[in-house]
């Protein structure tokens, strides 16, 4: 499939509202740390690996001891793409969209986007920090600008 | 571990990919019985030998119980009813599927179907489905993908892919000519076969490299154009009974499958792909490699999922592949025949037959019956499926028997 389906569907003749994360019970202290700017992960307490995204078990060995732990969320630039086309009708007004893959020194990958930046100067490796973009709907996405 | 090639592929059905359909809409159950149909009789089988059908996630008249929906329908009892959700990766895992259980005694005709055309409008609506904004993933709450994917934007395959290309580049360098001559030289094949989309429509390295830039690096001509009315599907049965068929039997000699991740970002040690492990497995069970290969029909939905895909099926080693692309011809002329019936950047991609069509290619070519683009040497092929973003991957070994 390809960008061609975004140009389908009853959403094709307006711009629709963005989709928005809607936190689980699980994964509400996460989204809890982004709207006061801390970045939380879960780490095992069984075999001490960092998961992302939140789960109710480890991914490394599916232990149920996972405790909440703010890191600093600054990362590098693992892999991204500039969509020159929107992804998705919603996302029209944002194109460029540089949307990357961060890799956290916890060793988790997280998808974000670019933002504040050229996309000329973006690079795989590129030094990262994180920008916190509140929404009006309570929610904040944790975006990234380059370091 | 493995199979002994006894369970074989005795008939082939494939349809026209169209930009836009130009035919009559049937109901899905309705073309998987044409389908059906036309495959058994190119074997010369008669339905009511089939005792094992494989589906995938096409069927839209019913959302459970899609197997005995099928086969209710074609008028089957079956030993095997089965239905693969791989997403692209479906069809070659359907193959395998289904040489197991012939292989097992459980089955002794199974037919395989993936269906591609519009169907007539509903007289009741019909529930709108928004997975088809979301790339065919979930936006359900609870679904990761709604929650840590959509809203950022990263939605469907353009975005996924180019985020493999990225990183491939930046580690082994960048070559934007090879990756566009695998659009050039499959398309030299589409050109030799009537039934692609893209059939009389040559294209240079200049045109790719020329056309609309979609999700950096990707550009338009290196991604598959969704098309309609391409349906597959295959019969496959035991050797014995394959013996009073009309063509050459093909043999399934060995398959893997590997699947590692949902969306890239989760990808273990992208760009390294499962690709690896499927074709690993495969060539085992065959007990052939590579260069024992007459032809390689890899699933190419984008130009970078055929490189990867070549890689790292072992033709050549990880990182290298610009170059390999670069040295080798890939049309069905060539020294190294890839996608002779166009590939999906040729053919057209019809949904999920799309992925069934590298494999009817590779039967039709073992068997000698690929026309003006059959080639000389065509005793050996490799497929691979490729579903999600390089997520579900299948990798088959076909032998004329």
């Amino acid at each position: 499939m390809t960008a061609d389906a975004t140009t389908t569907g009853p959403a094709a003749a307006e711009q629709p509202p963005k989709p928005r994360p809607v936190p689980t019970p699980t994964s509400e202290p996460f989204w809890d740390g982004l709207a006061v700017e801390e970045v939380r992960l879960q780490h095992c307490l069984d075999c001490g690996g960092w998961v992302f995204y939140p789960r109710s078990r480890c991914s490394h060995c599916l232990g149920d001891r996972l405790e909440w732990r703010a890191v600093s969320g600054a990362g590098l630039i693992f892999t991204f793409s500039v969509a020159t086309q929107p992804t998705f009708s919603a996302f029209a007004d944002e194109v460029p969209q540089i949307i990357a893959v961060v890799e956290l020194p916890e060793g988790v990958h997280l998808t974000t986007t670019i933002v504040e930046a050229d996309p000329a100067d973006v690079r795989v490796g590129a030094s990262v920090v994180p920008v916190f973009d509140h929404g009006d709907d309570g929610l904040t996405l944790l975006r990234y600008r380059l370091a | 571990m493995g199979l002994k090639g006894e369970a074989q592929i005795v008939g082939v059905a494939q349809h026209r990919s169209e930009r836009r359909f130009t035919g009559r809409p049937k109901l899905t159950l309705e073309q998987w019985a044409d389908l059906a149909a036309e495959a058994l009789h190119d074997a010369g089988i008669d339905s009511r030998e089939v005792d094992g059908l494989v589906c995938a996630n096409d069927v839209t008249e019913a959302s459970h119980f899609v197997p005995a929906t099928v086969a209710e329908y074609m008028g089957w009892s079956v030993n095997l009813a089965e239905r693969v959700d791989l997403g692209g990766a479906s069809p070659a895992g359907m193959v395998w599927r289904a040489a197991a259980a012939i292989e097992l005694g459980l089955c002794e005709v199974v037919v395989m179907a993936t269906v591609a055309s519009p169907i007539p409008p509903s007289p009741t609506p019909r529930p709108f489905d928004d997975r088809i904004l979301f790339g065919a993933s979930s936006n359900a709450w609870g679904s990761p993908q709604a929650e840590y994917e959509i809203p950022y934007g990263n939605i469907a395959q353009n975005c996924g892919f180019a985020m493999y290309a990225q990183r491939y580049h930046e580690l082994y360098g960048w070559d934007e000519r090879a990756r566009a001559k695998i659009a050039a030289d499959q398309r030299v094949s589409a050109c030799a076969n009537p039934d692609a989309v893209f059939f009389g429509k040559p294209i240079t390295v200049d045109d790719v490299l020329a056309s609309k830039m979609i999700a950096e690096p990707l550009r338009m001509l290196e991604i598959v154009m969704p098309c309609e009315g391409g349906g597959a599907a295959l019969v496959m049965c035991s050797a014995e009974r394959a013996r009073r068929t009309r063509h050459r039997p093909v043999a399934l000699t060995g398959f893997g499958e590997r699947l590692t991740h949902k969306t890239p970002t989760y990808a273990p040690d992208l760009p390294h792909t499962p690709v690896a492990a499927a074709a690993a497995s495969a060539f085992s069970m065959a007990g052939l490699g590579p260069a024992d290969m007459d032809m390689v029909q890899v699933y190419d939905c984008y130009t970078i999922t055929a490189l990867l895909s070549i890689e790292d099926s072992g033709f050549c080693g990880k990182g290298e592949g610009q170059a390999f692309v670069r040295e080798h011809d890939l049309s069905y002329k060539g020294d190294f025949p890839c996608n002779t019936h166009g590939g999906q950047l040729g053919f057209g991609q019809a949904a999920l037959a799309g992925g069934m069509s590298h494999i009817v290619e590779a039967v039709r070519q073992i068997q000698g019956r690929a026309g003006e683009r059959q080639l000389a040497r065509h005793d050996t092929a490799y497929v691979t499926g490729t579903g999600g973003v390089m997520s579900e991957q299948a990798a088959l070994v076909l032998q004329g028997a």
